[in-house]
């Protein structure tokens, strides 16, 4: 073991005098041993917080994570880095706020700096109509016993003077505020739950692709990858984006579309806007990252796809969006855009379920949600793959519900995954 | 992305709207497993990664139905026709097959 393996300002100011020497790697390169309990494939941050917490509240010891690319490749280091738990339908709220509250204590948890910064997420309203659903939602969440204010727009106008509040066709009347939402460091997520996972003897197990499952009469028995097989008592899928590619090796049909996102980040720019702020009557969200830049994001593209990048028509968009809510922006420079690929339900929220085979699980239709989701995620598919019995707060995420008619809908748009 | 459309020529994505997989069916509500039959078809998805026959709808040209062949994993457009031409075709070879 390296000398500074666990990071606090004294292994900080220690390894300032002695040149950094005694630093060791995050976690260890593992190689692939012929059985474990439980194989997680995909290494996201569902993954590896499955990883995680399988090890360390349920006292699994033999666990293998297997990815396809390497740690942080895929949706944990694409996404906007935004969490909240402002749901409105009872399936919903408990699961998000059990995953709000582990955000709360996850830097501790982990000793891992996962830059948890609880900046607030303000939605703002448009019109009255928009206003009732907020104030509908906020006293849901109320209800609940979670954090919600219901701003008018001088409230609004207080935190953010320089909005656009008299545009022609939606001008700001107020907004949803919950402070405790935010933003957190997504990389930093995915490397701290690897880091976690790998000290309670997790082997994560890079640039390995599942090509295949090995199932006899009903009951899986490992995992075929490009490194050869590995036996498994438990198979969890953790591998949103292409759920239905992995789902479909085992035989599996899903009730899921896969559809690309795109986000985007400005240039660095001096501190300008510091918490979350969602427009309304369009879609846009944005809030800026600590190295200045302002990263933002909007609507699905709307067609089915696996390229990880979408078209033109979005980011024009998703920028109008931007200048209808803070013209400000006009004049700073577009770095970078990118894509990732979400696995769109039915319904739009997730999947946390048994399959039909023995022994495999399943965790996947995040939509666009599956970031802020990834700690709750994490305890509840390993409270099922451990107890083979569903967390309480993940009820609802059943994998037969769109058969049995017990939809959360909480857009309302029935099964048409590109409107969710 | 941009869509050949066989009444307009080539156009922008975003002139289209996009309905999903085209070669579903809607299935027979008669027949003894329309329960089975009608959740698949309004729930389940092939959700292909590879070349996939899709229903676009060019909303702000010409207002026909398309079925276009796409590769979901690069965006590559390897046929358009129009629904219409698909759907006699379909009717046809359903004839035949009688």
């Amino acid at each position: 073991m390296p000398r500074s393996d666990r990071y606090s300002i004294f292994s900080v100011f220690l390894e300032g005098l002695r040149g950094q020497t005694g630093w060791g790697q995050a976690w260890r390169q593992a190689t692939p041993k012929p059985n474990y309990d439980v194989v997680i494939v995909g290494g996201g941050g569902h993954g590896l917080a499955t990883a995680y917490y399988l090890a360390k509240r349920y006292g699994v010891k033999n666990i293998a994570v297997v990815e396809k690319g390497w740690i942080g490749s895929g949706n944990v280091g694409r996404n906007t880095t935004i969490v909240r738990s402002n749901y409105l339908l009872p399936g919903n709220i408990p699961f998000y706020e059990t995953s709000m509250k582990l955000w709360e204590g996850l830097e501790q948890d982990l000793n891992y700096n996962a830059m948890v910064s609880q900046r607030g997420v303000l939605n703002l309203y448009h019109s009255d109509a928009q206003r009732d659903a907020y104030a509908r939602r906020g006293n849901a969440m109320r209800l609940h016993g979670i954090d919600s204010e219901l701003l008018d727009r001088d409230a609004v106008r207080s935190m953010y003077p320089w909005l656009n509040y008299d545009n022609a066709r939606f001008p700001i009347q107020g907004g949803l505020l919950q402070r405790r939402g935010g933003t957190v460091r997504h990389d930093a997520v995915a490397w701290g739950y690897a880091r976690g996972a790998d000290r309670l003897g997790v082997d994560i197990i890079e640039n390995t692709e599942v090509t295949g499952f090995r199932i006899s009469n009903g009951k899986i028995s490992g995992i075929e990858t490009t490194r050869g097989f590995i036996g498994a008592n438990k198979v969890g899928l953790a591998v949103a984006g292409n759920s239905s590619r992995v789902a479909g090796m085992a035989g599996l049909t899903l009730p899921i579309e896969s559809h690309v996102l795109q986000a985007f980040v400005s240039e660095g720019i001096k501190p300008f806007i510091d918490g979350v702020v969602t427009f309304g009557a369009g879609h846009f969200y944005v809030s800026q990252s600590d190295k200045g830049g302002l990263v933002f994001g909007g609507d699905i593209d709307g067609y089915n796809t696996y390229a990880q990048r979408g078209n033109l028509p979005v980011v024009e968009d998703v920028l109008e969006g931007g200048m209808a809510l803070m013209p400000r922006i006009g004049r700073v420079r577009l770095l970078r855009s990118w894509g990732g690929i979400m696995d769109m339900s039915m319904d739009g929220s997730p999947i946390i379920d048994r399959t039909p085979i023995d022994g495999l699980f399943f965790n996947g239709g995040w939509c666009y949600g599956g970031f802020k989701a990834t700690p709750a995620s994490g305890l509840c598919f390993a409270h099922l793959i451990a107890r083979n019995e569903t967390h309480e707060v993940a009820r609802a995420y059943r994998l037969d519900r769109f058969r049995t008619g017990h939809m959360i809908d909480e857009k309302g748009m029935g099964n048409q995954p590109n409107l969710h | 992305m941009r869509i050949n459309c066989p009444h307009c020529g080539l156009r922008s994505n975003d002139e289209f709207s996009y309905l999903g997989d085209a070669s579903v069916v809607r299935p027979d509500p008669a027949a003894p497993n329309a329960t089975e039959a009608f959740y698949a078809f309004g729930y389940e998805r092939a959700n292909i990664a590879g070349p996939m026959q899709e229903l676009w709808y060019h909303a702000a040209g010409c207002h026909a139905w398309l079925v276009v062949t796409r590769d979901t994993r690069n965006h590559e457009i390897l046929d358009v026709k129009s629904a219409q031409e698909v759907a006699l075709e379909r009717q046809k070879a359903a004839g035949t097959a009688q």
